[in-house]
């Protein structure tokens, strides 16, 4: 039936498919193709274009100048017979591990607690989340003074007569990366803390109506009602703080610039050392290259639990 | 953009305000709207009426040209508008949620069209103030669409039509976020409007109601196609299939299936003669009969067919009352008066009469 | 955000409110502590903070530290303090923030409204690019702003600033018109409004609170940046992070802690005024931002 249909009106089509014509494909929205052209270079050419670069010359021996000069993996052979870089990476998964639990415990009890109905809750807010407005080189250097030995809070508590008092972190090679972990927490702690807010405000209040008509202690609502209820909010926080970490440079420069004699390395710090510190470049991309591999092992379980679950669902 | 389109043949007796021909939009796999051709006349007023995802307000944006066919072409006033932009169409449209401009006032919302198309002052404010007139709206000129109330909004969004000048008014649901008295008000407002004005007027809707009420013509869609084209009273009285015929009217008409042959249809415990338009052999159909159409008391003693339902329950609705029985084995409804006095049990004598049934084919569930 | 949820508050006194309010407030002045001694150490001299505790106040204040940091502080040979730190920094931040979010806002526009065969792939990788680190792309950018000749200078910095919040920005604006009625949009567009029409005459004047947002995200995201500084200009443009980092941290001289603190103080005064003014439009903006559409 629809052919005859479409024969029928065959000869209106033909009449006037001559004027006028489709317009063409490439120049329909023209305005918006060349406005959002800012993002498309950035997505390609910055996003896709500089990423692809440094992973094809970390297989160079690139030094001064980026050459394309291939060597296979032999500057990641380099990369990992070198202690510093060992040095770095472990510091970044203790300070990795750590920070992520310190700051989604304390980031879901202060949160849990604001939410009780607490008077002045905008004023605890205002005042967790500060830091978080402050740059990691303030952060740094507040935390640097705050932990000087002769005059910060060591000195402070010797002066009240406890003469054996030790807490030097910035000065203790075993000790410095908790010393980065405070400061980091300080500052970090407070966006955890809205994001789970956030999350709390978002649970219906009938959930509570119901637990507490089945005479549910508080405690047992959270750990057994509310926590599971706010999984993609924690997977959020969790995603958010890891690929923060990874990032973890201006921090270190402004407290320890590394030390005490390079304890307190990280791989951002370690990248930056070797393009602009000691112009070997093919370190640099390698080192970055490995800091890429780690942000996309942290991200492809999560795009799998978030973009793979609710594809199921 | 100032090509003379041929004028499409199929409208040359009338000339038609809107002409579509072989019209198509697909989204990939899904074809929104297959090969429609449609023509609605000048200072018609067409609702195209279906139940949600029918491709009504596809149609509408298609017109509009807020969406682009895949295939096909619209005529406006003989001019072949399919690929204009929607300000060049010759259209005004209102929007289901009002789609004033927030921060603008009222009168910046009628004007934004015309300061667009760089219309002079004078023009803008004259125009303006008829609309004003029109729609008394006059003391909200100066206010923003906040400060209004829902049916003043909706007179501002037609009133944003009305200054346009424009030959053809497209309504996509402008009145379903309307409370129902509101909504009673500005149908007939609208309906007063369109015979002043005299604009061809393309209003789709869900609510048969404001269909039947303000229609010239109805198109009833379902799955991107047009099921009837015709009037209110061809749609009510004649549907041409069993689609339409259940989708109008409210509670929904009967169906009974059985036998047509010999000039008569052949159910369960019922056998009616009815003429069908068509001859032919003896075939499996669908006897529809609407539940106001039903006779009871008196009146069904003189119906050609008599017989009686086993009432099941009733539901008295002030002005009338629905009774829910059992014929043939199946659920039959009957719209009685208000007053009736039926109980549940109670066996109703019925009559039917065919001039008021309709008779479709079981199978391709066309009207015989 | 909603009111405050959770359990009912009990009696103003009992067990467990004490407990809650106390913790929250040992909490709070933990918080606190590091911005009361940043405060304190500035407005003493250098005996003072030599003889006495870090936590107390000053027993003679001294605006000296602020003078000094500001108009005197050495990096290296140069010794006209932060205020050349700052102006640089204002000289970044303005561009930076203007471009960033006039390019954010069209994009976050064209891709809620004037979607074309390709726009949300090209979406998909500015977001995954969010989590790329600096440090892979921070080489290859130097050397397309060194063939374009803007490597050292002030707008190489504007535009890698207006890269770097491209994704969290676009995302912010196209969230946010995507929330508008489409009915809105399509009404401009039949009262003739083209592309630049609908955003800036019907689009904008009503999209103040998400210009607002956006602009605290990056006032403070550019003031605070060190890296980018660090990398993509020379020493005479140096913004006031970096400056701040060489005042404190060079090794050369005594080391004057009322006057390092004061700096740290005066640099991390912008983001913090701007913090304290924005208020709850900080917080919308951060959860917007953590929160993916």
């Amino acid at each position: 039936m629809a052919v005859t249909d479409q024969a029928a009106a065959s000869p209106v089509r033909g009449a006037s498919a001559a004027p006028l014509r489709r317009p063409m494909r490439l120049f329909r929205n023209l305005s918006a193709k060349i406005a959002t052209l800012p993002m498309i270079l950035t997505a390609t050419v910055i996003f896709v274009g500089c990423t692809g670069w440094t992973v094809v010359h970390s297989f160079t021996s690139s030094r001064l100048l980026p050459r394309l000069d291939f060597v296979g993996l032999d500057q990641y052979d380099r990369l990992w017979s070198t202690p510093k870089w060992y040095v770095a990476i472990q510091n970044l998964a203790v300070f990795g591990v750590l920070s992520l639990i310190f700051s989604l415990v304390i980031g879901f009890v202060l949160a849990a607690l604001l939410d009780r109905k607490v008077r002045g809750e905008d004023v605890f807010r205002t005042i967790f989340l500060y830091p978080f407005a402050l740059s990691f080189v303030v952060t740094g250097l507040v935390w640097q003074w705050l932990l000087n030995p002769e005059l910060g809070i060591q000195g402070v508590v010797r002066d009240l007569g406890w003469t054996s008092f030790t807490f030097d972190p910035l000065y203790n090679r075993d000790l410095v990366i908790y010393g980065l972990l405070i400061a980091a927490l300080w500052q970090g702690t407070g966006l955890v803390m809205c994001i789970m807010l956030a999350g709390l405000r978002s649970v219906d209040d009938e959930i509570w109506k119901a637990a507490r008509v089945d005479g549910i202690p508080t405690w047992k609502t959270y750990t057994h009602v509310i926590i599971p209820m706010m999984r993609p909010v924690f997977v959020t926080a969790l995603v958010l703080i890891a690929s923060g970490i990874v990032k973890v440079y201006d921090l270190v420069v402004a407290m320890t610039q590394g030390g005490p004699g390079g304890a307190s390395e990280v791989p951002a710090k370690y990248v930056m050392d070797a393009m602009f510190g000691a112009q070997n470049l093919g370190q640099g991309f390698a080192a970055s290259t490995m800091m890429l591999l780690s942000v996309v092992i942290i991200l492809i379980p999560w795009a799998y639990l978030e973009f793979g679950g609710r594809r199921r669902g | 953009m100032t090509e003379t389109a041929a004028i499409p043949p199929l409208a040359a007796a009338s000339s038609p305000s809107v002409s579509i021909r072989g019209l198509r939009l697909a989204f990939g796999a899904v074809t929104v709207l297959q090969d429609l051709d449609l023509d609605i006349a000048e200072g018609e007023f067409l609702v195209l009426l279906g139940s949600s995802g029918c491709g009504k307000s596809t149609l509408l944006n298609c017109i509009a040209g807020l969406l682009e066919p895949t295939d096909g072409q619209i005529f406006i006033k003989g001019r072949n508008v399919t690929w204009l932009e929607p300000s060049e169409r010759g259209i005004g449209m209102v929007f289901q949620s009002y789609a004033l401009y927030p921060q603008m006032t009222v009168r910046g919302n009628l004007s934004f069209g015309l300061r667009n198309a760089r219309v002079p002052r004078e023009e803008i404010d004259r125009r303006v103030a008829r609309a004003a007139e029109i729609l008394q709206i006059g003391p909200l000129l100066d206010r923003k669409p906040g400060q209004l109330s829902g049916g003043q909004r909706q007179r501002v969004a037609i009133g944003r039509a009305l200054v346009r000048d424009v030959d053809v008014f497209l309504f996509d649901e402008p009145l379903s976020n309307l409370d129902a008295k509101l909504r009673t008000d500005l149908r007939v407002e609208l309906k007063r409007l369109h015979q002043s004005l005299g604009n061809t007027m393309i209003y789709v809707t869900h609510d048969q109601v404001e269909a039947m009420t303000l229609a010239d013509r109805i198109a009833i869609m379902k799955g991107g196609r047009i099921m009837q084209l015709g009037t209110p009273d061809e749609i009510y009285n004649r549907p041409a299939n069993r689609y339409v015929a259940d989708f109008i009217g409210s509670p929904s008409m009967n169906f009974l299936e059985g036998q047509w042959e010999g000039g008569a249809f052949r159910g369960k415990d019922i056998l009616l003669p009815i003429p069908a338009r068509t001859g032919g052999t003896a075939r499996p159909a669908i006897l529809g009969i609407r539940p106001e159409h039903v006779m009871t008391g008196p009146l069904a003693e003189t119906a050609p067919l008599r017989t009686e339902v086993i009432v099941d329950i009733v539901e008295p609705m002030g002005a009338d009352t629905l009774v829910w029985g059992e014929l043939g084995g199946k659920p039959f409804r009957i719209r009685m008066d208000g007053q009736a006095r039926v109980r549940p049990g109670d066996r109703l004598p019925i009559g039917l009469d065919p001039a008021r049934a309709s008779l479709f084919d079981a199978r391709t569930e066309e009207r015989l | 955000m909603d009111g405050p949820r959770g359990p009912r508050p009990r009696r103003i006194l009992s067990r467990g409110n004490i407990m809650l309010y106390g913790t929250l407030i040992v909490v709070a002045i933990y918080y606190l502590l590091p911005l009361w001694v940043m405060v304190m150490t500035s407005l003493k001299g250098m005996p003072e903070i030599r003889m006495g505790n870090i936590f107390a106040p000053p027993v003679e204040i001294t605006f000296e530290p602020w003078v000094k940091a500001w108009a005197e502080a050495c990096t290296g040979l140069n010794c006209d303090g932060l205020s050349r730190g700052f102006w640089n920094s204002v000289r970044i931040l303005v561009p930076s923030v203007a471009l960033s979010i006039a390019v954010a806002s069209v994009s976050g526009y064209a891709l809620s409204m004037w979607r074309f065969r390709g726009s949300e792939t090209f979406f998909a990788i500015l977001l995954i690019g969010a989590f790329i680190p600096y440090q892979v792309m921070l080489y290859p950018i130097v050397i397309l702003l060194r063939e374009i000749g803007l490597y050292g200078s002030l707008w190489g910095l504007v535009i890698v600033h207006t890269i770097f919040g491209m994704p969290i920005n676009t995302l912010l604006f196209r969230n946010w018109f995507a929330a508008i009625p489409e009915e809105l949009f399509k009404a401009a567009r039949v009262d003739g409004a083209g592309f630049w029409g609908i955003f800036l005459r019907v689009l904008v004047p009503m999209s103040l609170p998400i210009f607002t947002v956006s602009a605290i995200i990056q006032v403070t995201g550019i003031w605070n940046d060190f890296l980018f500084g660090v990398v993509y200009t020379t020493p005479a443009n140096y913004p006031m992070t970096v400056q701040l980092n060489n005042i404190v941290n060079s090794v050369q001289g005594v080391k004057e802690y009322n006057v390092n603190m004061a700096a740290t103080l005066l640099t991390g005064l912008v983001p913090l005024i701007v913090y304290f003014a924005s208020g709850k439009l900080f917080v919308r903006g951060i959860a917007a931002g953590a929160v993916k559409g």
